[in-house]
């Protein structure tokens, strides 16, 4: 069983495309980029769309539900061991996360997860996943 | 437009140092681009273009061009990580067929052993980075990005740890020949299942060293190679992709070498299987597996198989692969492993080799790089040479 709390979250580096992203996930509601255009969406959300090239871009609040793609959790050269993964969202799109507050080692690729927020060092509100069963 | 025969290799030098506390990052760039000509039998007044990567310090070829007192007409800082070096080698002989220069000088150096440098601490490519916010607060790193690929590379084809230990069984087969080795002790697939899980499923002995050090090489038009008293080697083809997370529709198990590689075989005129010396980037044992896949040494899952029981080791198996001991157990300088791949491919095509690895009659050779993070965005690059 691993524990996120032990591992200090380094904070986002903000730019002016990002700000938005992170106040709504301190609302407790995660982005994904939608194109109006093409209809595809995308993740990291950005102004264009990475898939058309379309500006007709918009964020849009996602499900908070998905499933894991690839993990794997980190054991040597670290304060505590943590987990990494991409998770892809119900939408479609694959993001990059933490899997936290449940046994990852029991963690397998395909398992069902769902959002939820852990607090960088410097107060912002980050997307992260934990195992719908436990 | 073709590069094929336009340009040769006629310069290439290794730094023997693995550890060099005491000297400056220029300095060592200096110290490679020496040998280098050295090893080619010409001067630093021969060099009319130069090439160097993220590694060069301060303003990149501005620095070092002034640094080490050149004089050329051609320079190029293409910047793909540790696959960088491979890249300057196609875009050199693009250089040359097109009369930007004659003699081209590749360095590459650096001191990350020195400064304390690891693959399980996250990188911070700064805020100005688009996707450095999305990844930074999970953790990132080298090991942890390359194990994601190594998981479901194993979920989708089977592929076990066993399998990829083989990887580093042949790289540590070669490296017992290589005075300059890190590591020199032969392996065997327990000792690499059974050494300590760095970031699952990957151990540390699927891991490459960390040491400081460099390389150079020096490219030339073929009517000033001919005049020197070295071995030709022929560029024959080449090709270079950046592949990353495509907007979310993740395909981790597919690198760029899928593109890298058709494009330079095709320039080449050559097939995989007619390749008898292979140098393949080794960040990590994954790293090579993919890269097999990808360039069609095998199918698309079957990389496993393909490694197994020894197929890499020189002599025995099928594809001698990195018989300097690679990045797995001889050197990784500057956390950037594709020079020393293109240089042990000249060896090899020049006889040079140790005789305990030498591919008898080698004519042949490919070197592959991949540079950044196989987790998330990276660069591949590809280069076929002959024995001319």
């Amino acid at each position: 069983m691993t524990n996120v709390e032990e591992r200090t979250i380094t904070a986002p580096p903000a730019n002016p495309e990002n700000a938005r992203y992170f106040e709504a996930a301190g609302k407790g509601v995660l982005l994904v980029g939608k194109c109006n255009d093409c209809g595809e969406y995308h993740f990291y959300p950005r102004v264009m769309c990475p898939h058309c090239f379309s500006d007709q871009t918009e964020w849009v609040s996602a499900k908070g539900s998905g499933t894991v793609y690839t993990y794997s959790t980190m054991r040597r050269g670290v304060p505590a061991p943590y987990t990494i993964a991409y998770v892809t969202l119900d939408e479609g799109v694959s993001m990059m996360t933490n899997i936290v507050d449940c046994d990852t080692d029991a963690l397998r690729i395909g398992d069902r997860v769902r959002l939820v927020f852990k607090t960088a060092e410097d107060g912002t509100a980050v997307p992260m996943f934990t195992r719908v069963d436990g | 437009m073709s590069i094929k025969r336009k340009a040769c290799i006629v310069g290439a030098f290794e730094h023997p140092t693995r550890k060099a506390p005491d000297k400056s990052v220029a300095q060592l760039h200096a110290e490679v681009a020496r040998g280098a000509l050295l090893d080619a039998g010409l001067t630093k007044d021969d060099i009319d273009g130069y090439f160097c990567a993220g590694d060069a310090p301060g303003l990149g070829p501005l620095s070092l061009v002034d640094y080490m007192g050149l004089k050329v007409r051609h320079v190029d800082s293409t910047e793909t990580g540790g696959s960088s070096y491979v890249v300057h080698v196609a875009h050199a002989a693009e250089a040359i067929a097109l009369g930007k220069c004659d003699v081209a000088l590749v360095t590459l150096a650096g001191r990350p052993r020195s400064e304390g440098s690891v693959g399980t601490q996250p990188r911070n490519y700064g805020s100005g980075a688009p996707d450095v916010a999305f990844e930074l607060p999970y953790g990132l790193a080298t090991a942890n990005g390359y194990a994601m690929v190594a998981r479901r590379h194993m979920h989708e084809f089977g592929t076990t740890s066993e399998q990829l230990a083989w990887i580093k069984v042949a790289a540590s087969h070669h490296a017992q020949h290589n005075e300059h080795a890190m590591l020199r002790d032969v392996v065997t697939v327990e000792d690499v299942v059974t050494s300590p899980m760095i970031a699952d499923p990957l151990h540390r002995l699927d891991c490459c060293v960390v040491s400081d050090g460099g390389g150079a090489l020096i490219v030339a038009r073929p009517e000033i190679a001919k005049q020197l008293n070295r071995p030709l080697v022929n560029i024959l083809g080449a090709g270079e992709s950046p592949k990353g997370q495509d907007g979310g529709k993740l395909d981790i198990t597919t690198s760029g070498a899928a593109w890298s590689g058709p494009a330079a075989f095709a320039e080449a005129g050559l097939k995989p299987a007619d390749i008898q010396y292979a140098s393949i980037y080794d960040s990590f044992t994954i790293t090579v597996l993919m890269q097999l896949e990808d360039l069609g040494f095998c199918r698309k899952g079957e990389g496993g198989k393909f490694v197994a029981d020894g197929n890499l080791i020189s002599g025995s198996g099928k594809l001698p692969f990195n018989t300097d001991g690679g990045g797995l157990c001889n050197n990784h300088p500057a956390n950037r492993g594709g020079m020393t791949k293109v240089i042990e491919a000249v060896r090899q095509l020049r006889g040079e080799a140790h005789p305990g690895v030498q591919v008898p009659n080698c004519s042949l050779a490919l070197a592959q790089g991949m540079g950044g993070n196989l987790g998330s965005r990276h660069g591949s690059a590809t280069v076929i040479m002959e024995r001319g």
